[in-house]
């Protein structure tokens, strides 16, 4: 099995009609996603995608009339966070959001209500996942992957498709990829995806990509150390040259009073037994050294 | 987004809470007519203090006392055009000086690894809470407002009483919900009162009353969120805003000037760092960190370029685009355009990969751009170029 996506995965897409919500689903429907439904309030009873989706005027209609299980959300930064609550009343039990630009402070009832509803949401502002040969929900290209039995896990989005094309050139697969996000608040952390991994009998080593700012990279390498220590475990930390005090593009990569910097988690991942690539395409080797032979 | 001091003290006085007066003063002249009017009006002396955006300006000289006009006029002389961190003071605030009893810290902040508002007291007030969170931690009272309905009134009050506030209740429970409230109210990631102070006062009648005031007020807000908030664009401070960042905002891309040679150009927050790094690594400064956003239209790459080629130290161009959500077509179309209008030629090197990867390959060719296939290989020839060009 891979988690959070997989040949398991009926998804419905918030926004399909839009031209992100559009272009995105196609690629996921040519990588075998099987999409099943869409969501555009007002446009019900339309189809999406060249005929080949049904589109419904609210998550719980098409979740009653597909059985939709996941939702991807391209909906615009204002009306997100209630495409997320939305799909968690529902039922849905995987929400990815991709869209960027949401205000902070939406996200947290969002992120509460999905909570209560016993959801999983993942990002905002994050592309989404992929298990290699099976299904891919969200933005990342299907072409940069390979199957295999690494779990790749990264804040970010562009620098994760760096690292997992820098893989699947050297050979290495993927069991499954997942961008967390970069706002300040998300609903899944490395720590969650990392629990996950531990569980997944087709994940066999553990590639974290994290940045500079916050904790969560900190906290995720303790946890690994005590759960994770027999398993190949390597990172990438982004930011080492970056200036203190300076926003770097996502909300949470900021230094600040020295936490947070590039050193303390490289140095926390190092104490947890994880090899650190100057490099995305260092990652490949580092895990044949650290004894994965996938 | 930063902003002053006095714009911060605005935005608490409108939602409430007690701040007491101040004017704003941009002459050493309009200083003096401020302290004129407070001293008639009962003051004994005034505080001036620097109105920057960068912190410790305390320490840097930039907040005086001031007994009468002539002082006033001294003090704000030296403080006025003064620099802080490479800011130059160009507005001092003015206000009464508090009789001060006791101060204390007070904060609403945004909790990024609880999700959650949280609402943070020291009775360790005037002093730098990092400071007072490194050598006495249990010293920080802490309570998290409800993510659905916000900072309680029973919250309120046990906060209040855990900080030694039990004496001016009813106002530190309107001050704290005042902070929650102001930060919602206007989308802020942090409402920051240091010192909140009991001051003595003189009544209508005369006699000495203590009250609980907001001495001072950092407030930061959430760009993500200005958009709805038009209201606020306007506190943004010009003068502590290099024109450069305020093109690249306007045009919807985050550029933050470095000191290299080598300009960056990249999709994606984290690539950019990773970007920037490589090229240090490799030997080379990086000019700037760009991140052209997701989706990026020719257009904005072209925008993009050019405020890239506004740095006159900037000798040679690193392209890096990834695309998932940005097709690499439309950032090829936007170099091809940007190289045909632009007056500075400086060697550029082009990665362009994923979405759409193909086509921008044929674009590129046909345009003659040097190319790069891995990044890795795409700074070297970037650094390799930097050094050429200085050689």
């Amino acid at each position: 099995m891979s988690i959070l996506v997989g040949p398991e995965t009926r998804l419905v897409v918030q926004g399909v009609t839009g031209r992100e919500g559009d272009f995105h689903s196609r690629a996921m429907q040519a990588y075998g996603t099987a999409i099943v439904a869409g969501v555009t309030p007002g446009k019900g009873g339309q189809t999406a995608l060249d005929g080949t989706v049904p589109v419904y005027d609210t998550v719980a209609e098409a979740i009653r009339e597909t059985g939709a299980n996941t939702s991807c959300i391209f909906v615009p930064a204002g009306g997100a966070p209630d495409a997320v609550m939305e799909a968690a009343a529902a039922g849905i039990a995987t929400i990815f959001c991709i869209t960027e630009g949401i205000p902070a402070l939406d996200m947290i009832p969002a992120v509460e209500m999905v909570a209560r509803a016993g959801a999983r949401l993942v990002g905002a502002n994050c592309p989404g996942a992929t298990s290699p040969g099976s299904a891919k929900v969200g933005i990342i290209p299907g072409s940069i992957h390979r199957e295999g039995r690494v779990g790749v896990v990264s804040r970010s989005g562009t620098l994760t498709y760096e690292a997992v094309q820098a893989m699947t050139d050297a050979g290495v697969g993927q069991s499954t990829c997942i961008g967390i996000g970069g706002d300040p608040i998300i609903g899944t952390t490395f720590l969650d995806i990392l629990k996950l991994f531990a569980a997944d009998d087709a994940t066999d080593a553990i590639v974290l990509i994290g940045e500079i700012g916050g904790a969560a990279e900190e906290t995720a390498a303790a946890w690994a150390a005590e759960h994770l220590a027999d398993i190949p475990k390597v990172a990438f930390i982004a930011g080492r040259t970056a200036p203190e005090g300076k926003r770097m593009g996502h909300a949470g990569a900021i230094i600040s009073g020295g936490a947070g910097t590039a050193a303390s988690k490289v140095a926390a991942l190092e104490a947890a037994g994880f090899r650190v690539a100057g490099s995305p395409t260092e990652l490949p080797a580092l895990l044949r050294d650290a004894g994965y032979r996938g | 987004m930063k902003i002053q001091e006095a714009d911060a003290k605005s935005l608490l006085v409108a939602q409430g809470l007690p701040v007491p007066r101040w004017e704003v003063a941009h002459t050493v002249h309009e200083a003096r007519a401020a302290t004129q009017r407070f001293l008639t009006s009962g003051a004994s002396a005034v505080v001036i203090k620097a109105q920057v955006l960068v912190g410790g300006r305390g320490k840097a000289g930039g907040v005086k006392l001031a007994a009468g006009p002539d002082e006033a006029e001294r003090v704000a002389a030296a403080i006025l055009g003064m620099d802080i961190k490479g800011i130059t003071v160009r507005k001092v605030l003015v206000a009464p000086a508090a009789d001060i009893a006791r101060e204390f810290y007070m904060s609403a902040v945004l909790d990024r690894a609880a999700g959650r508002i949280l609402l943070m007291g020291s009775a360790e007030g005037g002093v730098e809470i990092e400071q007072v969170a490194a050598d006495h931690p249990e010293a920080i009272i802490r309570r998290h407002a409800d993510p659905l309905l916000g900072l309680l009134d029973y919250q309120a009050r046990e906060f209040a009483f855990e900080m030694g506030l039990g004496g001016h209740l009813k106002a530190a429970v309107a001050i704290a919900k005042g902070l929650v409230r102001t930060m919602l109210a206007y989308d802020a990631d942090l409402v920051e009162i240091n010192p909140l102070a009991i001051v003595r006062e003189a009544d209508a009648t005369g006699a000495i009353v203590e009250r609980l005031v907001c001495l001072d007020a950092k407030v930061t807000l959430d760009d993500s969120a200005l958009p709805r908030h038009p209201e606020l664009e306007a506190l943004r401070d010009p003068d502590e805003e290099d024109p450069a960042d305020r093109e690249a905002r306007e045009a919807g891309l985050t550029f933050i000037k470095l000191d290299g040679t080598i300009g960056c150009m990249v999709n994606g927050a984290g690539l950019a760092m990773t970007t920037m790094d490589l090229v240090k690594r490799a030997g080379g400064e990086p000019a700037n960190f760009l991140d052209i956003g997701g989706g990026a239209r020719s257009d904005r790459v072209a925008e993009a370029m050019r405020i890239i080629l506004a740095d006159p130290k900037v000798n040679a161009i690193l392209v890096n685009i990834f695309g998932g959500i940005t097709r690499g077509d439309e950032v090829a179309r936007g170099l091809i355009e940007a190289r045909s209008v632009q007056t500075r030629d400086v060697p550029m090197v082009v990665r362009i990969v994923g979405t759409n990867a193909a086509e921008a390959a044929t674009l590129l060719e046909q345009a003659r751009f040097a190319t790069a296939t891995s990044l890795d290989d795409a700074a070297a020839k970037a650094v390799a170029a930097s050094l050429g060009a200085t050689a």
